[in-house]
């Protein structure tokens, strides 16, 4: 349920360093180029790596970056806690897709708090909403590197998104270092066969 | 060049200003508004100046006068910046500029990454400089051509105030033309614009007065304030800025009919909001912050007797603090005018998530600094901190204070100065100590404070996105220039204990440190080693390390370090180093049983 104010909401949640930022570029410049107002934020601490991370984008809004809680038509996670994080902004209807490879935050590194099984991070969004959980960062390695996860995210994300796949795939092209092409475009299209 | 593009909003804010003809650029690094001058610093072609100055009053005087030879000048900081930027900024009021000046100043509301949330509207009430203030990054970067021209106008600074949400905001954004602003920079000399002796003050403070009521007509009839009466309704909203996107969506969620006000500058505009008075009868207030329009509407409407009812953050419908969304602005809107609102309830999540706050980076140079400087000083030692990624050892527990920049040595002098009887070791971030450091160690050492002073050396300013410094030998285009000799300089400023050290070496930062805490007087340790995430960029690799299970024990010595890349392995109860090892070993240091080695090659 999007707010009249869009036509789609997204969260992207992860933690710094995981790319969030290059798979919103990639979406809000498709969206652009296809002549759609986006509006998006990135909100990021003080960390210049591994503090949680959150982006919204809003594409077909002229208005705020920010979305109603829940008002996302889709969450999409780089990581399992960060799913759960921010899971007030998805609206019931919503779909999360997300990366079932965990980052463990120092905290949980030196003690101080446990991490949640991942399977029951996963049980638990199931119980409210439709779930495309899969380990992206194993799919990424399969397609050539680890770094590409959040373009199999993107990939899989494609099947929701109202832009075109071929305006998705250009932008990957156009955006990640020339070297890595090839990588991740198997990248996005694992990522893309990973919905039925 | 495409004509529409996807932009930051501080990218878009850079945009803005070549599209104005700025030819004179300064700035000092603060999110949310340090990418504004680093997009100024990349382009490949420019047809203007642009650094990284010292500090923020440094930057401020330095467009200050470029300004006054009749070129556009603009200086860029964060709201924090402009408390040490305000000396010059409440004279250059009176003094005004000959150029267009634009002094751009980001707030965060909800301090996302600063030390308050202070709101730099009360700069532009106090200091009588008119302030723009963009609901979207497109209005941002139209603004900054017209702010040149406003501020030329009535040869006055104009304030231009994003905040976070536009800064790091991205939309799509339409170019506009770029302006061929080709001004001649000539200092004209007269003394009695620009010496602000006494008796010329006295008659400039008059004249910025006067200007006031024509500064608000014009920006009454500027595209930024924009009132659409409602002839069917009798509510009213008003609201500024980013409030007054969140404010409009509201408004269409719950379909209310209203007569809407949105202020995008000020002084705020009286005629516009006596318009509205005409036709509402209750007016809701919507403005991040502080209630600076709302007071506004409340002195307008005592001063015309207007019986028109003005809600806000009186009554406490719209907070005073952090951020607003669009549910808080349904929600107060509900409230305010008794309409069933659908704010969903957030269930609360039964399961324990483990906080990601953030850490210094696997291998940072300051963990190794750290550990050595607590390891002798003590516990027990008081240690006041500054500003910067070092910020983060709050979890090492060498960071005791932090109050504002430069602030470090400064505080630790007063701890002394009043009898503290435990040892006070200090620290402080290399750019830190360039931008107010300095004058604090000058003090220290004038009034005799027996402290150390930790110059945590990383080589970059690395918090708000790595910008050089003058340590670096680097301008902000990448020119080379003179590299300041730090060690030189605090003995410039009467140090006579100034010691450098790679914190890496932990043994020798430990030697240094001892001996500069049995130094009687100020004491100044350098600890220089390069920012990780500059080192890996210049292409610095060294050898990770590894745990040999044979030999570890458990202890969680190395685990406490608190880095990134060592996990603690609850099966095997042993540690465990991750792909995230830069190979700084320090934990190889820190365990006691050779169980840290390096990863065979």
């Amino acid at each position: 349920m999007s707010s009249k104010a869009s036509e789609f909401d997204l969260v992207i949640s992860g933690v710094g360093g995981q790319g969030a930022i290059l798979a919103s570029d990639i979406i809000g410049r498709s969206a652009v180029l296809e002549g759609k107002s986006v509006r998006a934020a990135e909100t990021h601490g003080m960390a210049q790596r591994g503090g949680s991370v959150v982006n919204h984008i809003r594409i077909g809004c002229d208005l705020g970056s920010m979305i109603p809680l829940k008002g996302a038509d889709c969450l999409l996670a780089l990581e399992p806690v960060e799913a759960l994080r921010y899971i007030e902004f998805l609206a019931d209807d919503g779909v999360i897709i997300m990366n079932t490879e965990s980052v463990y935050p120092v905290t949980v590194s030196t003690g101080k708090a446990t991490y949640p099984p991942v399977d029951s991070i996963v049980e638990k969004l199931k119980e409210t909403h439709r779930v495309i959980a899969f380990n992206a960062a194993e799919k990424a390695a399969e397609a050539g590197s680890r770094q590409a996860t959040n373009v199999v995210l993107v990939g899989a994300l494609s099947n929701f998104l109202p832009i075109k796949m071929e305006t998705l795939l250009d932008r990957v092209k156009e955006m990640v270092p020339p070297k890595t092409i090839d990588t991740n475009v198997k990248a996005f299209e694992m990522g893309r066969s990973m919905v039925e | 060049m495409s004509t529409r593009e996807y932009m930051l909003g501080n990218v878009a804010i850079a945009r803005g200003i070549v599209e104005g003809g700025g030819k004179v650029i300064s700035g000092y690094p603060g999110t949310p508004s340090s990418e504004i001058v680093d997009t100024l610093s990349a382009m490949k072609e420019r047809d203007f100046y642009v650094e990284w100055s010292v500090n923020e009053k440094v930057a401020m005087e330095v467009a200050a006068g470029a300004a006054m030879t009749g070129v556009r000048s603009v200086v860029t900081m964060k709201h924090v910046g402009l408390n040490v930027a305000a000396d010059p900024l409440m004279t250059l009021s009176y003094m005004g500029v000959k150029g267009g000046m634009i002094i751009i100043v980001a707030d965060d509301p909800a301090c996302h990454s600063s030390q308050n949330e202070q709101d730099t509207r009360k700069y532009s009430e106090f200091s009588l400089m008119p302030c723009l203030d963009p609901s979207t990054p497109q209005e941002a970067k139209d603004m900054i051509p017209y702010a040149f021209e406003l501020s030329e106008r009535f040869g006055l600074p104009v304030i231009f105030r994003p905040t976070t949400r536009i800064s790091h905001g991205k939309s799509n954004i339409e170019l506009g033309p770029i302006t061929e602003h080709s001004v001649e920079a000539k200092f004209e000399k007269d003394t009695s614009r620009w010496v602000m002796i006494p008796s010329n003050a006295r008659l400039r403070h008059p004249h910025l007065l006067e200007i006031q009521d024509d500064i608000r007509e014009e920006l009454e009839n500027s595209p930024w304030n924009e009132l659409t009466i409602n002839e069917n309704s009798k509510i009213g909203i008003i609201a500024s800025g980013l409030g007054s996107v969140y404010a409009k969506e509201a408004m269409e969620n719950l379909g209310l009919e209203a007569s809407f006000l949105k202020v995008g500058a000020y002084p705020v505009p009286e005629g516009l909001i006596r318009k509205m008075y005409e036709q509402a009868e209750t007016v809701l207030v919507i403005e991040e912050l502080e209630p600076i329009v709302e007071d506004r509407c409340k002195i307008i409407a005592k001063d015309i007797e207007s019986p028109v009812k003005i809600l806000g953050k009186t009554g406490g419908l719209i907070p005073r603090v952090s951020e607003l969304t669009v549910d808080i602005c349904v929600k107060a809107i509900g409230e305010a005018f008794g309409i069933e609102t659908n704010v969903p309830e957030i269930a609360e999540i039964d399961m324990e998530l483990p906080p990601r706050p953030p850490a210094m980076c696997p291998g940072c140079s300051h963990r190794a600094a750290y550990h050595a400087m607590k390891k002798v000083f003590g516990k027990k030692a008081v240690f006041p901190s500054d500003i910067g990624c070092y910020t983060l050892g709050i979890q090492n527990g060498t960071v005791d204070t932090t109050l504002c920049m430069g602030g470090s040595i400064t505080v630790a002098s007063g701890i002394y100065d009043a009898g503290e009887k435990q040892p006070i070791c200090c620290s402080i971030g290399d750019s830190t100590f360039f931008h107010t450091g300095i004058n604090g160690l000058l003090n220290a050492v004038y009034n005799k404070a027996n402290i150390t002073i930790t110059i945590l050396d990383n080589r970059i300013t690395a918090m708000t996105g790595h910008q050089p410094n003058p340590g670096m030998g680097l301008t902000s285009t990448g020119e080379p220039t003179k590299e300041i000799d730090m060690e030189q300089l605090c003995r410039g400023l009467g140090a006579e204990f100034v010691e450098t050290v790679d914190p890496y070496d932990v043994k020798a930062t430990e030697e240094v440190f001892k001996r500069a805490k049995d130094f009687e007087g100020p004491s100044v340790v350098i600890t220089r080693q390069a920012c990780v995430i500059s080192a890996r960029r210049a292409g610095v690799r060294r050898i990770p390390f590894k745990v040999d299970t044979e030999k570890c024990i458990g202890c969680r010595m190395c685990v406490n370090l608190g880095c990134p890349a060592i996990e603690f392995d609850k099966e095997s109860k042993k540690a465990h180093i991750n792909a995230m090892c830069t190979g700084c070993g320090l934990c190889s240091v820190v365990c006691k049983f050779d169980a840290i080695v390096e990863v065979q090659k």
